[in-house]
């Protein structure tokens, strides 16, 4: 490479240092023995680990928001798939509009939402807090699941659905027998990606939690802003384990250059 | 199949997001024009004669503009960087840009309260090296704020312009070159014209998000860095000002919106021309 490509190399090699060092320093941090956050810590301590665990709220919101995120995907998915198909599959008049209202929630301020939400499902409408904050999710996770679910049927070849179906088998049973397991990687894909966006929502959650239901991220953000102590790094490097596992399940379905779309 | 059964399969979605997401909106939006029965826009002259909230509205504007302009500066640079490298190390580049992005907020505007904290690790080398004395104010500042929004938006920018990047003919840049033009004007002349559809979606994302996040605002700019987000949340939950709360919301989907709607319609603009 000649002279000028150094530069550039240099100058992506800086921007991924800006990009990882944070994360690597909070890596590191969660395992010093100290009661404050030193960099490069001064020892190793697992201390911190096993804080995480004594702490009930930690624990209690870890399962809420697994629950929460899980459940809301799965209710998502119900809704999404079958819509993302109509959409792909089908053209018809009106077909612009609707796929706009599926992709509008990303449109839409988080904070705007979950404002709208608390004042007309939880006071006027009286929704219990949890079945609200279920709704928020779905709504939010609704566009992960129209876009991977419709980027993969576009790859997918209609040719073979009417093949099945000249063969006697109705549209559900082709549904499910020729056109779902075609298109399983981007489902497994769409559902990690709702899941992550889910699990760390910030904007819906803050607003419809409280005493009793909360998520883990609004817990956390609680915890940040009255304690400074290594229990969040070493949450954090716990979550970012649980992003690279799931990460690499998308890198074996869809692929991560899908992200680059 | 009936001629339009593809309907009762948009249904549920559609009736789901038209209950719970459409409906409350609008609800929000025109609650806000509406008092006592009546239509009136006092609550929005109030919102914009109150140098409080205008200045919090000029401040989310240019801390998202910042932040976008800062984004495109160093992204740029790195996704054509990327783009030119193998296939193999594509992909790894893009999954380190990926996996900050599917980190949680909180935890990447964390890790920049640890770095720029008063006793944080920026201040820790700058006083042992001897540069300063006295820690600096680095943190709950509008520079903080900008520092978290680069980082937590820059993979956004990288990932459109690589996507974009990637297809742009290599064949073009040799015949420019075998024309004579140099390397910097073949970039200027083939390179980035080619790629601006990637800098218009990432600046699109990189703004819109910057406009509208909460946590990184929340932790790293403090009480004296109010954007619009966490006033709306200050309004709605810690004052119980709900009006105002909802002239805020209206005021941030509008803006929302006609920042992207304007980038748009410049980027198709661009299009037809060439």
């Amino acid at each position: 490479m000649n002279k000028k490509s150094t530069g550039l190399r240099v100058f992506a090699f800086l921007v991924y240092f800006f990009l990882l060092a944070p994360l690597v320093i909070i890596f590191a941090t969660s395992f010093g023995p100290d009661k404050s956050l030193i960099f490069p810590p001064k020892g190793f301590s697992l201390k911190w680990m096993a804080n995480i665990f004594k702490i009930e709220m930690f624990r209690k919101t870890f399962l809420i928001s697994m629950q929460l995120s899980i459940i809301g995907t799965i209710i998502a998915l119900i809704m999404g798939i079958p819509a993302a198909y109509a959409l792909s599959r089908y053209n018809f008049k009106g077909k612009n509009f609707f796929n706009s209202i599926f992709l509008s929630p990303v449109l839409i301020p988080g904070i705007v939402l979950g404002f709208s939400l608390l004042k007309y499902l939880v006071i006027y409408s009286k929704l219990p807090v949890y079945t609200s904050l279920l709704i928020g999710h779905v709504i939010i996770i609704m566009p992960y699941i129209i876009r991977v679910i419709s980027s993969s049927l576009s790859s997918f070849d209609y040719s073979i659905e009417e093949a099945s179906m000249s063969l006697g088998a109705n549209k559900i049973k082709t549904f499910f027998t020729v056109v779902l397991p075609n298109i399983r990687s981007g489902v497994i894909a769409a559902f990690i990606l709702a899941f992550i966006n889910s699990f760390n929502n910030v904007p819906i959650s803050l607003f419809l939690t409280g005493p009793g239901i909360s998520t883990l991220p609004i817990q956390m953000l609680i915890h940040v802003e009255y304690n400074f102590d290594p229990t969040i790094a070493a949450l954090s490097v716990i979550l970012m384990a649980m992003t690279a596992l799931l990460m690499f399940i998308i890198e074996k379905t869809l692929g991560l250059a899908y992200f680059a779309k | 199949m009936k001629k339009h059964s593809f309907y009762l399969l948009l249904a549920p979605g559609f009736l789901f997001l038209l209950i719970f997401a459409v409906f409350p909106l609008i609800m929000l939006i025109s609650g806000s024009f509406t008092s006592e029965g009546g239509i009136t826009l006092s609550r929005y002259i109030d919102f914009f004669t109150d140098s409080y909230y205008t200045t919090i509205l000029l401040r989310t504007l240019k801390l998202s503009l910042i932040s976008t302009l800062v984004a495109a500066a160093l992204g740029f640079p790195t996704a054509y960087y990327i783009s030119k490298t193998s296939i193999n190390r594509r992909g790894l580049y893009i999954a380190l840009a990926v996996f900050p992005m599917l980190t949680s907020p909180v935890v990447r505007s964390f890790s920049w309260m640890v770095i720029l904290g008063k006793y944080g690790i920026v201040n820790n080398v700058l006083t042992k090296i001897g540069i300063i004395k006295e820690p600096l104010s680095l943190l709950y500042n509008e520079f903080s704020i900008v520092v978290g929004f680069v980082y937590l938006f820059m993979p956004l920018m990288i990932l459109s312009l690589v996507g974009v990047l990637e297809n742009i003919d290599k064949d073009l840049v040799m015949a420019a070159e075998s024309l004579g033009a140099t390397r910097f004007k073949a970039f200027m002349k083939v390179i980035f014209p080619l790629s601006v559809p990637g800098l218009i979606v990432g600046s699109v994302l990189v703004f819109t998000g910057s406009l509208t996040a909460y946590t990184t605002p929340q932790l790293l700019g403090g009480t004296k860095s109010r954007v619009l987000a966490t006033v709306i949340y200050q309004n709605a939950m810690t004052l119980f000002n709900w009006d105002t709360a909802a002239v805020v919301a209206t005021v941030m989907i509008v803006v929302t919106i006609l920042v992207s709607g304007i980038i748009n319609s410049f980027a198709r603009k661009l299009n037809s021309r060439g």
